[in-house]
């Protein structure tokens, strides 16, 4: 028999029992749906983890002081005091990170700041004054602190729109004054609103030398912020770094080093690797429902063999062999999940979308659709192999039948 | 040179054990154009015997030769091209597909045929032509009585243009009216395009519409016999 025929009938087959083919390929349905699903909603998470990363800046190079390593001994480095003004001075000579464009130390606490009888418990960033030039941020109201600011341990601050909002509620805030710990700040600028998965919304920012004397009584730094004049310098740029302070520190063995240094693309592929390995676990635990729904395929498609005996009896008096057996069942089954696989790519997508579309809409995230083209690839494929796993033994039965003892089947 | 040739037929059903024997040696010759009525109670092996002849079912010991051909030689591939091209069927319950159209339910042995499918639309329509149905082409095989169920049956027997067609108790299932027209509808093919026909019945009434008349009884040939008064139809048109 044609494929063309053995097609038709299958087609046929499948369309006169409409709500048994339909409830049929639910399970396949719902397996694809959950793979599509998981798939673009990982991707999705990705990129816009991903693209914040990138809005900390793609050329910033972080240096923190302790060595994060994943043995058990270094949890009390993490609090380290290795960053010292000397270190900030010889990273700031062009002569040790030639490509470096700024370099700006960071102090970070946390405090209460008080305007009247509005109390609001946030982040303090100390910080140089290049935080407009590196994370690409400018104040929308007012100006961002100046060098001499930063020399003088001005009393100033720039505030994140969300303190600006529970501090001041609707209020003009530039100019104003609050009070963090017994210091007075005046307030020179407010941050936009980059949204809620920004931590700027929620921060003030000062000079860091006002920080380390007035909120945190220390002399060392959080991090060392050291922006790249290009991408293509980043990698020279961390060993410059790595070379300067382990000079400063008397260092010869990198495996002492008591600093750590990240760049943005460090930090965006482990935490690619770590939504990979989620997207992978929800895909395998989706899988599990292909499973299950290939074997509904399999209970159903030895139902309707049964249920057909007769026709296949006939079909093989009027001529047909086994592999025309075979094929119309194993085709019949392969349609079946394909549909459904189809069907489950179309679902999933629609869901991704709307779910897109209310991250978007309602939390304000920078969140795309992405339409997962690897994942309906694998869905077609995937859900067409489990109909021919599952459909295997069903046409097999079909075809073994000798023609005589399927025509007088009752 | 006959179209069939049995020696010594004998197919032995073993079931949980038991054995039964339902041919015991039939041999017999029938030649190409002939109509042979095969009769006999029932477990005589009649229906056993055609199932054999039309390649249905193996048989257990002797040989079978059709148009020059030992069964025996044949594979399973072989012998299903072979129901296909050189056998017609028409069964006792019909056994037409519900739910296609007549014309579908025709071409049904093409599909499984080397025929070109272009072909298959004129040589459904011709057959269904040569059994009084091609009024009846586009409807469903459901909504056609029991003698026009049958007919269709027949058209599909015949659209491969086959050497021989095997009718078991074609008339079995249909009021005497019905049945007689069925009846006369395989004696004109006989008659006006040569077929050779091989039919079961146990109505003597209908067995006299064929040349020879086969009986059986237990599992052996009792008679085989010439039709000395044939009943002859009026061919409905």
């Amino acid at each position: 028999m044609q494929f063309k025929y053995s097609l038709k009938t299958a087609v046929k087959g499948l369309t006169t029992h409409k709500s048994r083919s339909s409830l049929t390929i639910l399970g396949i349905v719902i397996g694809i749906t959950s793979i599509i699903l998981v798939m673009s909603l990982g991707q999705g998470a990705q990129n816009l983890i991903l693209s914040q990363i990138k809005g900390l800046g793609a050329t910033t190079v972080t240096i923190i002081p302790g060595k994060i390593s994943f043995g058990p001994s270094t949890a009390a480095n993490t609090l380290n005091d290795s960053l010292k003004e000397k270190d900030l001075n010889l990273l700031k000579n062009r002569a040790n990170v030639p490509h470096a464009k700024y370099v700006m130390p960071m102090v970070i606490g946390s405090a209460n700041a008080v305007n009247g009888n509005q109390i609001y418990q946030t982040a303090i960033f100390g910080s140089g004054e290049f935080i407009p030039e590196i994370f690409n941020i400018i104040p929308d109201r007012g100006y961002f602190f100046t060098g001499d600011d930063v020399k003088s341990r001005a009393t100033v601050v720039v505030i994140g729109n969300k303190v600006k909002n529970r501090l001041f509620n609707g209020d003009e805030a530039v100019g104003q004054k609050i009070r963090i710990k017994n210091n007075i700040y005046k307030i020179v600028g407010v941050l936009p609103e980059k949204g809620a998965s920004s931590s700027f919304d929620d921060s003030i920012f000062m000079p860091y030398t006002t920080a380390q004397q007035y909120i945190l009584g220390t002399k060392f730094y959080s991090r060392i912020v050291v922006d790249v004049d290009s991408e293509a310098n980043i990698a020279s740029s961390v060993e410059d770094i790595k070379i300067t302070l382990r000079n400063s520190h008397n260092i010869t063995d990198p495996d002492k080093d008591d600093f750590t240094v990240t760049t943005a693309a460090d930090i965006s592929k482990t935490l690619g690797t770590i939504t990979d390995a989620l997207t992978a676990f929800l895909v395998a635990v989706a899988a599990i429902s292909l499973v299950v729904g290939g074997i509904g395929i399999m209970n159903i498609m030895l139902v309707s063999v049964t249920e057909r005996t007769k026709e296949i009896g006939l079909r093989k008096a009027l001529g047909a062999t086994d592999k025309d057996i075979l094929t119309q069942f194993l085709l019949e089954a392969t349609i079946l999940t394909a549909t459904g696989g189809v069907i489950g790519i179309l679902l999933g997508s629609l869901l991704s979308f709307l779910i897109s579309l209310i991250l978007r809409n309602t939390l304000g995230l920078d969140w795309q659709f992405i339409f997962p083209w690897g994942g309906a690839v694998l869905g077609i494929v995937v859900s067409g192999m489990i109909g021919l796993i599952f459909g295997i033994y069903p046409a097999r039965q079909a075809s073994k039948k000798s023609p005589m003892e399927a025509l007088r089947y009752e | 040179m006959p179209l069939i040739e049995t020696k010594k037929l004998w197919k032995v059903y073993n079931e949980d054990g038991t054995k039964t024997e339902a041919l015991r040696g039939v041999t017999l010759d029938i030649k190409k154009g002939e109509f042979v009525a095969i009769m006999g109670p029932s477990g005589s092996g009649k229906s056993t015997l055609i199932q054999i002849l039309g390649l249905l079912d193996n048989h257990t010991d002797g040989s079978y030769i059709f148009a020059d051909k030992d069964i025996n030689n044949y594979n399973q591939n072989e012998i299903a091209n072979m129901r296909n091209e050189k056998m017609g069927f028409v069964f006792q319950a019909f056994n037409l597909l519900p739910r296609s159209t007549v014309l579908d339910n025709v071409k049904l042995p093409l599909t499984y045929s080397q025929i070109p499918e272009s072909e298959w639309e004129q040589m459904a329509q011709d057959a269904l032509v040569a059994v009084g149905l091609s009024h009846r082409m586009y409807h469903d095989a459901t909504q056609l009585s029991g003698g026009e169920k049958q007919r269709v049956a027949i058209a599909r027997a015949l659209v491969n243009r086959p050497e021989v067609i095997f009718a078991d108790e074609p008339t079995g299932n249909l009021d005497s009216k019905s049945g007689q027209a069925v009846i006369e509808i395989i004696q004109k093919l006989h008659k006006e395009k040569g077929h050779t026909i091989i039919l079961i019945t146990h109505e003597t009434y209908t067995a006299e519409y064929a040349e020879r008349i086969i009986k059986l009884y237990d599992g052996r040939i009792e008679s085989d016999v010439k039709v000395e008064q044939r009943r002859e139809g009026n061919f409905i048109k």
